[in-house]
Parts: C-alpha cells; structure tokens; sequence
C-alpha cells in the first residue's frame, strides 16, 4: 500500500522535504504519548508511579501488573482478572458485526441498484439514526428487550448493537455500490439472475475493502461500548469494558495504576490489531468508496 | 448518477418486484421502532412527571421551563457549540494537512499512517487516565517540561474553568483527527493525476495546485469527515466523563453528559427527556438540511 | 435386612439433602466494591452464603461512586428482569421501596432483633412505611480530618478542636512552604467539605434544617453565608492544582508529608494502612474541629427486590449473614468503616477505627448522628446534585458567597 504513494505529481525540494518529515514526527509523537504513557506505567511497579515521573522509563521493569491484570486482579467478588470477560465481548462482537456488515451489503445493494420511488428518504432515515444520543435509549430499549424475552442475554446485546449499526454500515456499502457499473447487474438480470444470485455473485465478491472498512468501524465501535454492555448484559454475559471500568473506576478502594494501565492495554489489544493488521486496506477501502460521493 | 433498474410488469412477478423492498423493510422496521419510536417516547416523557422510573403524569411544558432556568444547561449549550466546532475545524484541518504531506512520497508511510490512525481504536475508558495524568499541571506535560529546565512554563488548562474545554478539544482531535487524515488521503489518491499533471505544464505553483484543482474535489471526502465527526461531538460523552468529569466546577459539561446526570444521577428523568428533546431538535436542525442538498444532489 | 434398609434410608437421606442443595436458587448481587480490599471482603459473604448451598451470582458495576450501577439497575428493572439483591445508598433505597419493588424482610428483622442493634438514624434508610427494606452493611463516617503526624509535630501544631485553632494551624502549614489542606476538585468532595464545614459553623440543628428538612430560611440564612465564607477560606489554603483530583492522590499528598491535612470519609484510612503507615503514629485520624460531638454517615445497605409475594429464601439468607456480627466485624475492619450494629467488638479494629466505633455509639445515643448531605443521605439526589452545583461553582470562584446562597435556595426549589 506504501507504493500507492506514487500517486501525487508534486515535486518537493530537500528543504520542504526536511520540513515534511519534521512536522510528521512531530504529529507521530503527539499521537503515540498517551499510549507510551500507558505502557511505561504498567510496567513499573506501584511505588515508583507514586513517586511522580509520569514520562520516565521504570527503573525497575516488571511484569507483575500484566499478569495481575489478566488472570488475578479484583474485578468483582473473585479475583479472576480480565480473563474471563474476553470471551464474553468475542460473543457478543463477531455475531454483531457479522449480521450488521451483511445488512448493511443488502440494504446497499437495494438503495443503489433496486431503485423505487421513496428509497432516498428511507436512507437519510436510517442515516439520522446514527446520531441519536445512545443515553437517550436505554430505558426503553430495556422495556423492548423485556417485551422480547432477550433482556440480559447475548443475543439482546447482539441485537442492540445491530440496530444502532445500520446506520453507518447501510452507508458505507450505499456509497460504495453507486460507484459499481449498474450495466453489470442488468446485464445479469437479462440473463435471468434473479435478486441474491446477482448478489452473491457479482456483488460480494467485488465488495472486499469497504467491508474492511464496515467491519473495523462496527468491530471498534461494539467492543468499545459500555453504556449498553454494561445495562443489557447479566453477570455471565458482562463484556470486557465493563470488566475494565471495575477493574479502573472502583470509587472508595485503593488504586493500583499500573495494574489498571496493564489492564486497559490488554482490554484494546483486538481494536488495535484489527487496526494494524487491516490498516492496509482501510484507506484502500475508504478510496473505493465512502469518501466519494 | 446510478439510474434504477426497470421493475417489469407481468402475472407471477409480484415476488420478484417486491423483493427488493422485502430485504430493506426488516431494516427499515428496525429503524422506525427503536430510532423514531425511541424519539416519540423521549418526547414524550419529556412532558410527564417522570423522576426514577417513566411515569405517565401529563405537566405539559413545565420541564422545559425548568430546563431553561439552569444555568448548567446554557454552559452546556454553550460547551457544544464551542467544542464541536473546533473540534470539527481542527479535525478537517489538520486531517487534510497530515493527508498532504503523507501523500508526498514518504518512507514508512504505512508505518506513520498506523500510527496516526490508532487512536480510534481506543475508547476513552482505556486512555482517559493517562490523558488526565498528562494534562495535569502537577505530574504532566507541565511539570515534565519545568523538570527539563523551562520554568516558566505553564500548561495548566484542565484546572481552568476558562480553558479546561479546549483540552477536551485536544484529546478529542487526538482520537479522531487521524481518521479523518485517512478519509482525505483516500480522497487524494483518488484524483486524476492527468489534470494535475496538464496544470502543473501550465506553470500552476504547487499551491495553486492544491487550493484551485485538488482540494475542490475533495469535496465528498469533507462531506463524509463532516457526517462523522459531527456525530461524535454530538455523542461526546466517555471523554469529558475520563477527563474532567465536567469540571473545573461544571465548566466542561456537554449536553450528553447534562442529560445523563439529569435523567440517571439525578433521578429528574423528565427534564433530562426536555433536555434530550432539544438536543435532537438541534442536531435535526443541522443535519437534516445537509443530508437533504447532499441525497438530492445524488439522485 | 434391617441394616439394608438403614443404609437406603441414609443414602435417600443423603439424596434429599444433596438435592435440596442444589435446588437452592442463586442470588444475583449487583453491586460497585471491585477493589482489592473491598471485593475480597465481599467474598466473605459470597462464602457464607455457599456453605449453605445458595450461589452467588457477581454483577460488579463501578463508576461515579454506584451511579452507574443505578442505571444499571434501572435498565434491569425495566426490562424485568431485577438482579436478587443490590448494594444500595441513603435516598435511593426509599426512592425504590417507594415504587414498590423491594422485598418486606419484617420476619428476619424481628427474629434477629435488627430494631435494637441499629442505631435510629440509619434505621430511617433501612425501613419504609414500617417494613425493613435494605439489609446495612457498614457506616462510614465522612467527617474525619486526616492529617500527617509527623509534619503537625515539626510545626509544633495541636490537633485543633475549634474552627479557628484549625484557621491558625493552616496559616502555619501554608507559611511553612506546604499544602495545608489536600484535596481533589471533585463535586462530592468540595461538598463533603461543605459538609463538615456547616455541621461545625451552624450546629446540628441548622445543619438537620437546611439539608434535611430544606427550609428556604435557612438554606438562605446569614449562617449559611458564613459557611460559604468559610468554604472561601478553606479554598485558600488548597494548592493550585487541586482540580479534578481523585480523593486518594490528595490521600498519597498526606502520607507523604507534602500536605498536611485532609478532610475525608472514613475510607481514606485504607490508603493510609496500604502505605504501611500506622494509626496514631504516622498518621492521625479526627473530627472535624467544631463537630467532635456529631458523626456525618452515609451507610451501604443490600436492599432485596421483590421476585414474588414473599421474600425468598435466599434472600432472606443474604440479609441475615448481612447483619450477622462476625461478617460485620470482618467486612468493617477491611473497608474502613464501621459496623452498622452497634453491639460488634471492636476487638479486631485498629486506632482510628476504635474511635469510629465509639463516637457512633455516643452520637447514635445522644442524637447527634446525622445523613451526609455530600453522601446522599440527607435528601433526594436531584436535591443533593443541585446543592454539589452550587458549592462547586462558588468553591471553583464562578460566584461570591451571597449568590451562591441565593443560588443554593432556587436551585433546591427547582429540584424539589
């Protein structure tokens, strides 16, 4: 991907080029402190971080708070450590994104190339719907998930986040289709395709990089919600945010910082691998399609 | 732009012509019930009695009124619109400035890209101490700085009511600014490098080239940076809650968190309703007249 | 023969026994002690309970001191589907019996004798319309001076017992190059300042008038100005940086002798004890100066929500290890608090929980124990977050101290 670079005509001198350089590691700072000062910090041991230092390296390196973090720290009654909620969040998480990057496909698929009279409003419907405040829902999105037998279940957190997923996934495969030649598709349906073997045949394989795009946006966004993991899941089903803000926000106890930094380090761990192993194709993916009109 | 595919009249394709519809309207239904039913239903506890729980006792307008008479809900008015609107400049500024300069050839771009990018895999649960610890005068950048030698060197924002929302701005940009940056480098390597190509044969400076031919048809890539960051000054919440929890005294309170502590901390369900109710009024206001020009343009 | 049929009557004994067990429901608690010292003290509880067979079901939520395990909560209920038992404080326990969704535990109350053991005024948080409704864990007392002994001897300060021995005693600290008071510019906390700060200007009884019965009068009398101004003095004596501080790093100031003194709830002890400091000899732990008599409280209670017409059995169980004193005294020594029975040894307690004990028992029976204010259990919390408002907003110099009382009664007639 570092190739496409290619790309641009403008020529730049020694100078500028000094310059350019200069101000993109100065940027690269800005963006990597928080986490440096993370992962310094859990790697000290408490004492030091009480003794000041925010910046300095630790000058004695320990691992201790990692491993408190993951598998002995109080998250509630027993000292389990974020552990278990891990796969409480996968379960929740890839179902989600799953049938959030499907639906979105679909509901593309219709806005651009099944056309009828009305489909623009029904769009900036489900696009309005991305900025309703979640504060506002939680009440009656509980009385619904009641209503519907899923209160405090997986699948009620999976169907929670589908909803307020639509939105943005429904706009991104919408903007994303209306740049795929329609002759393609009536070229199919005059050879007697009917509406999902056009689909599945000639969409979805050309829809590789905005459902990269779809999918690290709906991953980041569900895995990093607590407001609704914290309200619609029961003690079985709680999801690693919610784990991590016990393990960080208890109010009147004593706080082991390092172990909390250990903590939220490790509580990103999947976010930032998705974002560095799949960064590649996002902006291939934002090119082809979300950011044209 | 797109042109629709003729639906076809004819005995037996009644299936056929409604299936299209068939597919969205689960969507649809979704939408309609837990986004607008949603609405309904706030605006409608807005005029009750409600406190703890919902409850159904009709008061009219009484909230509303209450609601104007806080101070807290102008400062938090007020909040939004200076928050959102930085934070929406800086990030379309700066994003477009990072995307400029990484699309001029750089060594390790995908590394520095990454780079830039990663913050919006973290929420604010996950950063939000080291952001305090890092704003803080007494152990962050302020003391690190005096600690180099530079005395005189202050940065105590996040203690002053005045400046503390500015640095709610800054972390805020933090998150977000290398998304946008990603959204406009797409938007640059979408260009066509013949025109660029012809005008710089016409003697055009590379500013001119960028002010007059690239950054006008970078245009969609705005319009997309627009629509998300918008919704997330909107939904700003987590961060001032990490940050500064509102404070110094109630300087940094956005109306999200205004409407949380009403309806949840304060157990005052219904002015938080009245207060959720024009918050939606507003963002409405906003958004509604740019998805209208922008969707009519397209189809 | 004989000998057969005892063995099949034991084993069917045994049987019986072993599926009574495993019948016995679970208990969901949801509650926000997810610290070390706390969760583990809890674990005490969770023990008992499974030696008896019942299970216990963890529903941990933290954040802003259990408001975000209320709205948890509020989304449970509203769904249908309440946890068993939830950790519950002061106003918020009557808000809920109030809707009529906590379960009656008269029966297990009048067994055990809980109207004697706990004190009267925290009875008021426990019982609703007559009938027991919350199960008191501990109480905190929240207006305790922390100080550091060593820097008070080495500016030869006397615990000060009056508001001006206190004044006098900052002046020397602040001349002395350090932090006379630490403390985090936290609504909760300027106002558990405000608190002891109008306990000792007005007394008890304008303290119980202006908080508790929020008369108009008072909460805009000249005395409440006076407390205002002494919140400006106070405000004085705090170091710049102050703002947004967690409590427990104005805490880390104290051991470490860079500040004096810290006005605190109970709790802050923990901080003290983890830095391997010792009570009376590192550290001292008193009233606030002008309240040696009264005790600010504020008390974690378990309240039952009601899964049916009666209390369960498993609740009812919850609710009796609750108040047992050997789980009192364990819980208590771990949290820093004290017991909510007044009748537990303080054999196992340390100095400044000795004294903690002893000035409950003295001020439950002399009527001088009294609800937080800051802690939510003098009034409701739309009344008590539009008095935080307030005292943060002339705390953080946005007012002087005649607006802010003016402030203080329309914002409390706006709440109500």
């Amino acid at each position: 991907m570092a190739g496409g670079a290619s790309d641009t005509v403008v020529r730049t001198g020694r100078t500028s080029r000094f310059v350019i350089y200069t101000i993109l590691t100065v940027f690269c700072i800005y963006y990597l402190l928080p986490l440096y000062v993370m992962v310094v910090n859990s790697l000290k041991p408490l004492d030091e971080i009480r003794g000041g230092g925010m910046l300095s390296l630790p000058q004695a390196w320990t691992l201790a708070p990692w491993s408190s973090a993951w598998s002995t720290a109080q998250i509630g009654v027993e000292a389990t450590g974020l552990r278990p909620y891990f796969l409480n969040s996968i379960l929740m998480v890839v179902p989600a994104v799953v049938i959030s990057t499907l639906l979105g496909a679909l509901n593309g698929y219709v806005l651009t190339k099944w056309r009828f009279r009305g489909d623009t409003i029904i769009f900036g419907l489900m696009l309005f719907g991305c900025f309703i405040p979640f504060q506002m829902v939680l009440i009656p999105m509980a009385r619904m998930l009641g209503l519907m037998g899923l209160a405090g279940t997986v699948p009620g957190l999976v169907f929670v986040h589908l909803v307020y997923g639509i939105g943005f996934s429904t706009l991104y495969f919408r903007n994303y289709y209306a740049q795929f030649p329609t002759e393609l598709v009536r070229a199919a349906m005059i050879d007697g395709a009917g509406f999902f073997k056009i689909f599945q045949r000639i969409m979805l394989p050309s829809s590789g990089p905005i459902a990269v795009v779809c999918i690290i946006w709906q991953f980041t966004n569900i895995w990093n919600d607590f407001l609704f993991g914290a309200s619609f899941a029961d003690f079985d089903s709680q999801p690693m945010t919610v784990a991590l803000n016990n393990l960080v926000s208890s109010s009147t106890g004593v706080k082991e910082y390092n172990v909390h930094f250990a903590g939220a380090i490790m509580a990103a761990l999947p976010t930032l691998l998705v974002y560095v192993v799949a960064g590649r194709f996002f902006v291939r993916g934002l090119m082809a399609g979300s950011v044209k009109g | 732009m797109v042109q629709s595919v003729p639906s076809r009249q004819g005995p037996g394709d009644w299936l056929r012509s409604a299936l299209p519809k068939l597919v969205l309207s689960p969507s649809l239904a979704l939408v309609v019930i837990f986004v607008y039913g949603f609405i309904f239903f706030t605006f409608y506890l807005s005029m009750t009695d409600s406190r703890i729980l919902p409850s159904f006792g009709y008061v009219g307008l009484e909230n509303y009124e209450k609601l104007f008479r806080l101070r807290s809900w102008s400062i938090a008015v007020d909040n939004l619109f200076v928050f959102g609107g930085l934070y929406i400049v800086i990030c379309c500024v700066l994003g477009l400035a990072l995307a400029i300069l990484l699309d001029q050839k750089i060594r390790a771009e995908g590394a520095i890209r990454t780079i830039y990018l990663y913050p919006m895999a973290l929420s604010f649960i996950v950063t939000g101490t080291a952001w305090k610890w890092f704003l803080d005068p007494g152990i962050g950048l302020e003391a690190v700085v005096q600690g180099w030698g530079w005395e005189s060197f202050t940065f105590d924002w996040i203690k002053n009511r005045q400046m503390a929302i500015y640095t709610i701005v800054i972390a805020a940009v933090w998150q977000t600014s290398g998304f946008v940056m990603a959204m406009f480098l797409a938007g640059l390597r979408g260009i066509d490098n013949e025109v660029l190509k012809a005008a710089q044969i016409d003697g055009a400076s590379n500013w001119a080239l960028y002010r007059r031919i690239v950054i006008p048809q970078l245009r969609p890539a705005f319009m997309s940076a627009f629509v998300v960051l918008a919704h997330m000054a909107i939904k700003s919440y987590d961060l001032v809650i990490a940050l500064t929890n509102g404070g110094p005294g109630r300087a940094t309170e956005l109306p999200a968190t205004f409407m949380y502590s009403y309806t949840f901390t304060r157990n005052q369900m219904g002015i938080g309703a009245a207060s959720a109710t024009i918050m939606l009024m507003t963002i409405a206001a906003i958004i509604v007249p740019y998805l209208w020009s922008e969707l009519r343009e397209k189809s | 023969m004989r000998n057969l049929k005892l063995v099949s009557l034991a084993a069917a004994v045994s049987f019986m026994t072993a599926s009574s067990v495993a019948s016995a429901a679970d208990v969901e608690v949801l509650h926000w002690w997810t610290s070390g010292g706390e969760a583990a003290a809890l674990n005490v509880l969770k023990q008992d309970l499974e030696s008896q067979g019942i299970g216990w079901q963890d529903m941990p939520v933290a954040g802003g001191g259990g408001t975000q395990a209320m709205t948890v909560l509020r989304a449970r209920v509203t769904a249908g589907n309440p946890p068993t038992a939830v950790q519950m404080l002061g106003f918020d326990i009557i808000d809920w019996a109030k809707e009529g969704a906590l379960a009656d535990l008269n029966i297990q109350a009048s067994m055990e004798g809980w109207d004697d053991v706990v004190p009267a005024a925290l009875q008021k948080f426990s019982k609703y319309d007559g009938k027991w409704v919350a199960a008191p864990v501990n109480v905190h007392s929240t207006n305790w001076v922390w100080a550091n002994k060593a820097v008070l001897d080495e500016l030869g300060i006397a615990v000060p017992t009056t508001w001006d021995e206190f004044v006098a005693a900052l002046e020397k600290v602040k001349a002395s190059g350090k932090v006379a008071i630490a403390h985090g510019g936290q609504a909760w906390q300027d106002a558990t300042i405000f608190d002891a700060v109008a306990m000792a200007t007005g007394g008890p009884e304008f303290y119980s008038k202006a908080f508790i019965e929020l008369d108009p009068e008072t909460l805009g009398s000249d005395t409440m100005k006076t407390t205002f101004d002494r919140m400006g003095v106070i405000r004085s004596y705090v170091d710049d940086n102050f703002s947004g501080r967690d409590w427990n790093l104005a805490t880390a100031m104290v051991i470490k002798g860079d500040a004096a003194f810290q006005m605190m709830g109970d709790w802050a002890k923990g901080e003290f004890l983890n830095a391997n400091k010792v009570p009376d000899e590192d550290f001292l732990c008193f009233r606030f100066p002008g309240t040696q008599d009264q005790v600010t409280f504020n008390a974690d209670q378990f309240a039952m929500f009601a899964q049916g017409s009666e209390v369960s059995k498993e609740q009812a169980a919850l609710a009796t290890a609750i108040l047992s004193p050997s789980f009192q005294s364990a819980f208590n020594v771990v949290k820093g608090s004290v017991p909510a029975r007044t009748d537990v040894s303080d054999e196992a307690f340390d100095a400044c929980g000795k004294k903690g004990m002893k000035d409950l028992a003295a001020a439950a029976a002399s009527d001088n124990l009294f609800g937080s204010m800051a802690h939510g259990h003098a009034n409701p919390a739309s009344v008590k977050n539009a008095m935080y408002d307030v005292i943060t907003a002339h705390f953080n110099g946005e007012y002087d101290s005649a607006t802010a009382v003016e402030e203080l009664v329309s914002s409390v007639e706006i709440a109500q």
